[in-house]
């Protein structure tokens, strides 16, 4: 039987995790078939279609899903899901929004944030913060999954692109709206996708200060993150914030800096390859987690390290 | 209007947790206990609608052994006027959890139900999306802002790459988000107040729900750990390790 995956995209383009999600789907062993469920949303479908390993693609094009509100979205799942064991959305935050709904529809269980697939019936699936890992055992008939990307490869382009089936919609269920929306604009990589990440805590002291670490950013096309003490703070947007209810991040390169790694905060980034902390406290617990430290005050080592970068 | 607030007892988030030796799950026993603090938010933000006016009445729930009885005290002392208890010796599942929340919502039927958006246990966040499919109302989740008016509520949430604002009709679902508010603490003589406030307590079967286990725990492991690194003691050195040594530059 085959797989089910929910796309996340912007209608004009997939979210990048999707394509992680793939590589999860195809560790199930079966075919993926892969759903657009957006407004206008062609070019989606269309580059989902060349994922290696999707054998179909299909698309309900409808302004009720030009938002992926999740009544919509979930109740269009839940039509279409009873065909399938396993149904899987990248653990974005419209896959944490909509995943379990459509669950709920189906009468059946749902994993949230999967980082190992054992068998088709058993997953792995971090929990308590990232502080224990759970071998899960399914026993229903039904599974529905949200991926952590960060624990899957992306999958790769295929050569040639799978058929692409348009399905009906349904109607808007009208009991919300969508009203507006304000995205944060950044010529730096995304968060999620950056091979460099600089994350700043509290120990940065002002939103002014994390010019330092675009600067430093620059220098090494890296994204900007933030804890959630600096967050709180209002030194920075919400959506920078990295850790347990944040963004999960992997980078090959982590560059934590006045923060002290507090265990909500080592959740979001301690899959990382290379970690480095530099804080002014020696014994601050993010060295505990860090290939390299550096006890030294960030605002000489900092811009420091920029100048010496190339 | 009534605003219906469902608290889970959890380990109280400063709790460095410990995986059992033998593997069949974390160390509880003697463990300090608290509420949820996405569900304090949930209560805090039902206390500040009904303070604007726009409920009457605030009922916290929960679903899980007798000790519960200590969190929906707690908030009570917060400012919530009644509580309920199903009391439960087994874990449920987040879809067992919702269909009994499903059954209190029948039985108590309230305007508005307000969730925290995960447990820090065991970091699902599902059970208010479920809970919203199984009433067919809709749902709101990751929420900083909330603003009521007449039969509608205008809920900004949290989402990738910045904010979204959503109208929901009421009856509706909205589960919190860090940053909604900051929780009051309780004051004393509201603690000895809670202690006489009406909590009921009803079991699955009355409300009609069996129990189910779908899902199995074959074990639990801790994380794998980092090897311990390195400190330098300039950027000189720190660079010179990132070139050669980790090649990441």
């Amino acid at each position: 039987m085959p797989s089910l995956l929910i796309a996340d995209h912007q209608n004009t383009a997939l979210v990048p995790a999707t394509r992680n999600a793939a590589t999860a789907c195809a560790a199930l062993g079966e075919e993926t078939h892969i759903l657009i469920a957006g407004h206008d949303c062609t070019a989606a479908a269309e580059s989902a279609a060349k994922i290696a390993g999707i054998t179909k693609v299909l698309i309900a094009d409808s302004p009720a899903y030009a938002h992926l509100l999740a009544e919509n979205t979930a109740a269009l799942i839940a039509r279409i899901g009873s065909a399938y064991r396993h149904i899987l959305m990248p653990a974005t935050t419209n896959g944490k929004n909509i995943l379990p709904r459509a669950a709920a529809l189906l009468d059946s269980s749902m994993l949230s944030d999967i980082i190992a697939i054992k068998s088709p019936d058993t997953f792995k699936r971090p929990i308590y913060a990232g502080n224990a890992i759970a071998t899960v055992q399914v026993a229903d008939e039904r599974i529905l999954l949200s991926v952590r990307a960060t624990a899957f490869d992306p999958a790769a382009e295929s050569t040639t692109a799978a058929p692409i089936e348009p399905i009906e919609a349904g109607e808007d269920l009208g009991i919300s709206r969508f009203e507006r929306e304000e995205l944060s604009k950044s010529d730096r990589p995304e968060l999620t996708e950056a091979r460099v990440v600089i994350s700043g805590g509290r120990g940065l002291q002002s939103g002014e200060n994390f010019q330092l670490l675009y600067d430093l950013a620059d220098k090494l096309d890296a994204a900007v993150g933030a804890s959630r003490a600096a967050v709180d703070a209002g030194y920075v947007a919400n959506d920078l914030q990295v850790g347990q209810t944040g963004r999960i991040v992997a980078p090959q390169l982590y560059i934590a800096v006045g923060l002290s790694g507090a265990i909500q905060h080592l959740a979001g980034m301690k899959e990382s390859k290379v970690i480095v902390a530099i804080n002014k406290d020696p014994e601050a617990p993010i060295f505990q987690v860090a290939d390299y430290g550096l006890a030294a005050d960030l605002f000489q080592a900092i811009p420091e390290l920029t100048t010496k970068l190339p | 209007m009534q605003i219906l607030v469902p608290v889970k007892r959890v380990v109280d988030y400063n709790v460095k947790v410990r995986v059992k030796p033998d593997g069949s799950g974390v160390e509880l026993d003697n463990v300090k206990m608290a509420i949820n603090p996405f569900c304090e938010i949930a209560v805090e933000e039902a206390l500040r609608i009904k303070e604007k006016g726009h409920a009457t009445e605030v009922v916290v729930a929960s679903i899980g052994p007798a000790h519960c009885q200590e969190q929906l005290r707690s908030a009570l002392a917060l400012g919530a006027d009644r509580a309920i208890l199903v009391q439960t010796d087994s874990t449920p599942e987040p879809l067992t959890v919702a269909k009994l929340l499903k059954a209190l919502i029948d039985r108590e039927q309230p305007g508005l139900c307000i969730l925290g958006k995960q447990a820090i246990d065991g970091d699902n966040n599902q059970t208010g999306q479920m809970l919203a499919a199984l009433t067919g109302w809709p749902q709101a989740t990751f929420a900083s802002e909330v603003t009521l008016n007449d039969d509608q509520a205008q809920v900004t949430r949290e989402v990738d790459g910045g904010m979204q604002t959503l109208s929901l009709k009421l009856p509706a679902i909205i589960t919190t988000d860090l940053r909604l508010n900051e929780p009051r603490y309780a004051a004393l003589p509201n603690i000895m107040k809670a202690k006489r406030k009406p909590l009921a307590t009803l079991t699955p079967e009355e409300l009609g729900i069996p129990i189910e286990h779908r899902l199995t725990t074959l074990k639990v492991d801790p994380p794998p750990q980092r090897s311990a690194g390195i400190m330098v003691e300039s950027v000189d050195a720190l660079l010179d390790k990132l070139k050669n040594e980790a090649k990441v530059l």
